[in-house]
């Protein structure tokens, strides 16, 4: 057992792991953040993404003894992110999930990429979405998802907030 | 029957968002590895390394003891039979823990059970099994003649099934047609990979004397049923319970070994066990798909006008036939499709269920049919070039016209309605034809070909009674069920036998409540999924949740609505037939009142009540279709693609669907399963492949050597719809939530071969892989060269 001290979403965490535990295994069996996906556990499906340092990872390949004194922030720690607010609506509003095993992973990633201003167009989306797999949606509607919500970031339209219709075939 | 959209806006026909997606987006939502119970252990299976092999012995290390069950140790585990009342059908147990044989390789053999799964796969690495090799049975068309060696030792070979259907009269036309196309096509072995593996937890709730199995299934009334049969339980004694299920496409209709495994092994603890599948036992010993064979001969005229097919098909099952269906509905279903939706009227096809040595068999995305129709469609293409006309043209002469409907098909499927040329047509706008065929004259700069390919079907939904019957399936999903609950306080609640699983139903079946009792969306619950709560129901499969249980919601909520109208209009003091449910009240001519202001009666002050109407507003009730033998969605799937003749790389420039399910009930569903389903079909058609080594051994194991569909590769999907309501089901809707995946392997292929024309090079196997089209090019050279 190694004594590791991180911090969760914001709130400083003790515990000691066993230097094989997985920090998805440590999100999800310790500190019961289910919202954190596993789909392959071999790092291809990208499901079990999260934030460490601000950084996307994949929590089934990054080991919890290697995030002593690290920042992880999982789906359940966006809860005053503005980005992740609008990606929501947009993800809601544009179909963009549907067993929605994928899409907590998705929004981790898709908020990344606005932040690093690769969201311009739908072919450089596509490409930043590769490590993502999604099975149900054929990723039309998620690309037009993380499109909308890039262009009200920006300042453009923005995503309706109260919307309870679907825009284009409404 | 035609069916105006809803005027409130939320009801049948409106894009309502989902009610589903607030859990989801913010990571709330449960599966069954989300489920927390204190005490629970882990467990993982030890499975086999072999491909067939005789158990000698097994070792297990002397401080595992209690920790590592076999079949001994769980001697209320009887095996899994899947009889289907099909003549003929060779009916072998399948035990869920592998007794005196392993018949694939991940054939479970034993269950290690410890605090995490870590440690229970530690345990299993010190589990050691004395396996005597015995030779594989692994090449489809061998086993039809192998009978050294035999999968199940009782049978007199390896066939589950053979048989053969004919009508009309194939050997006249075969002396007389002027045009015969022969080709062999494949469509290879692959597994469903729903995001979310297959998950089970299960424990003995001793209080209401139950043993309550989570799982990650489409089906918790019938794994309760098959749970009650392998373990010898009384159902009441069981709960199945369905939480969020992250994805199935037909891989979670069918028992697994594991449930029963897990299931068996809770009743003899004292503790909530589960299992949850990595992805390695998914390719390993989830049931896999496809894994057809053809051997297609045309006949045709001068013009491409089909007489007859001529067909033999070999399905490979598997090693066993998966409870309760087994693996003949995959063979029967493609044999029935086969003629697609043209008018042949001379058929023949002799059909070979096999067992191999391979993970069992079982549906998926299209059933059968994503096989039949790239065989038929492959074909069709193939006599047009045989005749030198446009196979487009070909393909739409041959068509079943709207003015023949209904159509009864040469293999007895009744078409209810549709224009399918219609659907060939807007295709074909839809990706620009007359554009892309310039682009083809001018050529490309980077030196790759670029094709056009076309594929068609019909998608028998909603199929009743009779229907199944006639398949011989071992129970008869001709029918769903609901129990509507108007609350004290005029909030609904919806109980229903279906899983929802990112099909939408918590939205779309609230709105056909609203559509019939005014409720707000808003205030209706759905529960699905659990065997605790709603009446007895079939399932989500076969693309039947919207016509059954979307039926079933519609009928028993205007059940709901006499009694809501009668104590109304008790409270109007005027007569029922004068008031009507609107916006959430109960409308008369001089006045309303509020559902909550009835409900409340119902419940809590029954002195106004009307004489002799009961407290409380629940209603249950079934629903079948008005057609015993299904209503058909259609459509016609258009790739665009540029194939790079050096490196055989496909490219997907374009995909179209145009496609008809009658009435929507929410089109932005739709539109979500039509472009899920077709990018699945994608992985079908270019990617996703499990092959066997000749001992039996898979050679893909990971999501690095198994490709599914990326967001890169995939192009954005259009979608055009046709309009034809059918007048058998509620609304007039259709299923349709297979479709996508049927026509894209077939329409890919045809692509692809109009990319290649000038070099003659045909690809008639699943995936398309580059190697494949490389050896589909060169082999054309070798043949030109002579």
């Amino acid at each position: 057992m190694t004594r590791i001290r991180l911090r969760v979403n914001g709130k400083a965490v003790v515990d000691d792991v066993p230097p094989r535990l997985s920090l998805a295994d440590f999100l999800r069996e310790r500190r019961n953040l289910t919202g954190t996906h596993l789909g392959c556990e071999h790092g291809v499906c990208g499901a079990c993404t999260i934030l460490l340092d601000g950084e996307p990872v994949r929590s089934c390949l990054a080991f919890a003894v290697a995030c002593d004194e690290r920042d992880v922030t999982t789906i359940e720690g966006f809860a005053d992110d503005r980005m992740m607010a609008v990606l929501r609506q947009a993800f809601h509003q544009h179909h963009g999930l549907q067993c929605e095993f994928c899409t907590p992973a998705m929004l981790i990633t898709a908020r990344d990429l606005i932040r690093r201003n690769r969201a311009g167009s739908e072919k450089e989306i596509r490409k930043e979405l590769a490590g993502n797999i999604c099975r149900c949606t054929g990723y039309t509607n998620i690309v037009t998802a993380i499109s909308a919500a890039a262009a009200t970031l920006a300042g453009g339209e923005d995503t309706d907030i109260g919307a309870t219709h679907h825009k284009a075939s409404a | 029957m035609m069916h105006a959209p809803s005027s409130t806006g939320y009801g049948v026909g409106a894009s309502l968002l989902r009610k589903e997606d607030a859990r989801h987006l913010h990571g709330r939502g449960q599966f069954v590895s989300d489920v927390k119970l204190a005490n629970t252990q882990d467990v993982a299976f030890v499975r086999s390394p072999h491909a067939h092999a005789r158990i000698k012995g097994i070792a297990i290390p002397p401080d595992a003891e209690g920790r590592v069950f076999t079949a001994r140790d769980l001697p209320r585990l009887a095996e899994m039979r899947a009889v289907p009342q099909v003549n003929g059908f060779k009916v072998s147990g399948y035990p869920p823990l592998a007794t005196q044989k392993v018949r694939y390789v991940g054939d479970a053999i034993a269950a290690c059970m410890a605090p995490t799964r870590a440690e229970a796969e530690d345990l299993a690495n010190s589990v050691s099994v004395d396996f005597e090799v015995l030779p594989a049975v692994i090449d489809a068309a061998a086993a039809l003649t192998t009978t050294s060696s035999l999968v199940h030792e009782s049978w007199a070979n390896n066939l589950f099934i053979e048989r053969v259907f004919q009508e009309g009269n194939l050997d006249e036309v075969a002396r007389t047609a002027d045009v015969v196309v022969r080709r062999t096509y494949r469509m290879n072995r692959h597994v469903a990979v729903p995001l979310e593996g297959r998950a089970v937890l299960a424990y003995r709730d001793h209080r209401l004397d139950e043993l309550v199995v989570y799982t990650s299934t489409q089906v918790p009334h019938i794994i309760r049923l098959g749970l009650a049969e392998v373990l010898g339980l009384e159902e009441r004694n069981i709960r199945v319970i369905a939480p969020d299920v992250g994805g199935g496409f037909g891989s979670k209709a069918r028992l697994s070994p594991e449930e029963a495994a897990i299931a068996a092994l809770a009743l003899e603890l004292d503790h909530p066990v589960r299992w949850v599948e990595d992805r390695g036992e998914h390719f390993l010993a989830s049931t896999h798909t496809r894994d057809h064979h053809y051997r297609v001969t045309a006949y045709a005229d001068t013009r491409g006008r089909l007489l007859g097919i001529d067909v033999e098909l070999i399905v490979d099952g598997g090693a066993y036939a998966m409870w309760p269906n087994g693996p003949f509905l995959e063979t029967g279903m493609a044999a029935r499709n086969l003629p697609g939706p043209y008018n042949i009227r001379n058929y023949r096809v002799k059909t070979y269920t096999v067992a191999t040595n391979k993970s069992p068999i079982g549906p998926y995305r299209g059933v059968g049919r994503p096989g039949a129709c790239f065989a038929i469609e492959r074909t069709i293409d193939e006599v047009a070039h045989a005749v030198g006309r446009d196979p487009l043209e070909v393909r739409m002469e041959n068509m079943v016209t709207s003015t023949q409907m209904p159509y009864t098909t040469i293999a007895n499927l009744k078409f209810d309605n549709g224009d399918y040329p219609a659907a060939v047509k807007l295709c074909a706008e839809a990706i620009d034809l007359t554009a892309i065929r310039a682009r083809q004259q001018r050529g490309e700069t980077d030196g790759r070909l670029i094709g056009v390919g076309f594929a068609c079907y019909s998608e028998q939904t909603g199929h009743g009674c009779g229907e199944w019957v006639s398949r011989g399936s071992p129970f008869i999903p001709g029918y769903e069920s609901c129990t509507a609950q108007l609350m004290p306080d005029g909030t609904l609640m919806l109980l229903v036998g279906i899983q929802s699983h990112g099909q939408g139903l918590e939205t779309t079946l609230a709105q056909i409540a609203h559509e019939e009792l005014g409720i707000d969306p808003a205030k209706i619950s759905v529960r699905h999924g659990d065997t605790g709560l709603s009446p007895f129901g079939m399932g989500t499969i076969a693309s039947r949740s919207i016509v059954m249980a979307g039926g079933a919601v519609a009928h028993t909520s205007r059940l709901l609505r006499e009694k809501i109208l009668k104590i109304g209009a008790h409270l109007l003091q005027c007569d029922a037939a004068d008031v009507r449910c609107a916006g959430g009240k109960i409308v008369g001519r001089s006045g309303a009142v509020g559902m909550d202001e009835v409900a409340r009666v119902a419940h809590l002050r029954m002195e106004a009540l009307p004489q002799g109407v009961e407290p409380l507003l629940t209603v249950t009730s079934t629903y079948q279709p008005g057609i015993d033998t299904g209503v058909y969605s259609y459509a016609t799937h258009a790739a665009v693609v540029a194939v790079d003749p050096v490196t055989g790389l496909i490219e997907l420039l374009d995909f179209a669907v145009a496609e008809d399910c009658g009435t929507m009930i929410n089109p932005m569903i739709v539109e979500g399963q039509v472009r899920g389903g077709v990018v699945q079909g994608i992985g079908t058609a270019l990617y996703e492949e499990i092959p066997y080594d000749e001992q039996g051994q898979p050679l893909a194991g990971t999501l690095a050597d198994y490709l599914v569909p990326g967001a890169a590769e995939m192009p954005a999907i259009k979608i055009v719809h046709l309009h034809t309501p059918t007048p058998y089901t509620e609304y007039g809707v259709k299923g349709m939530g297979e479709g996508g995946a049927i026509a894209p392997p077939a329409a890919i292929a045809n692509a692809v071969r109009d990319a290649l024309v000038s070099l003659g090079a045909e690809v008639n196997e699943t995936p398309l892989t580059p190697r494949r089209v490389l050896a589909a090019i060169r082999q054309a050279q070798a043949k030109t060269r002579g």
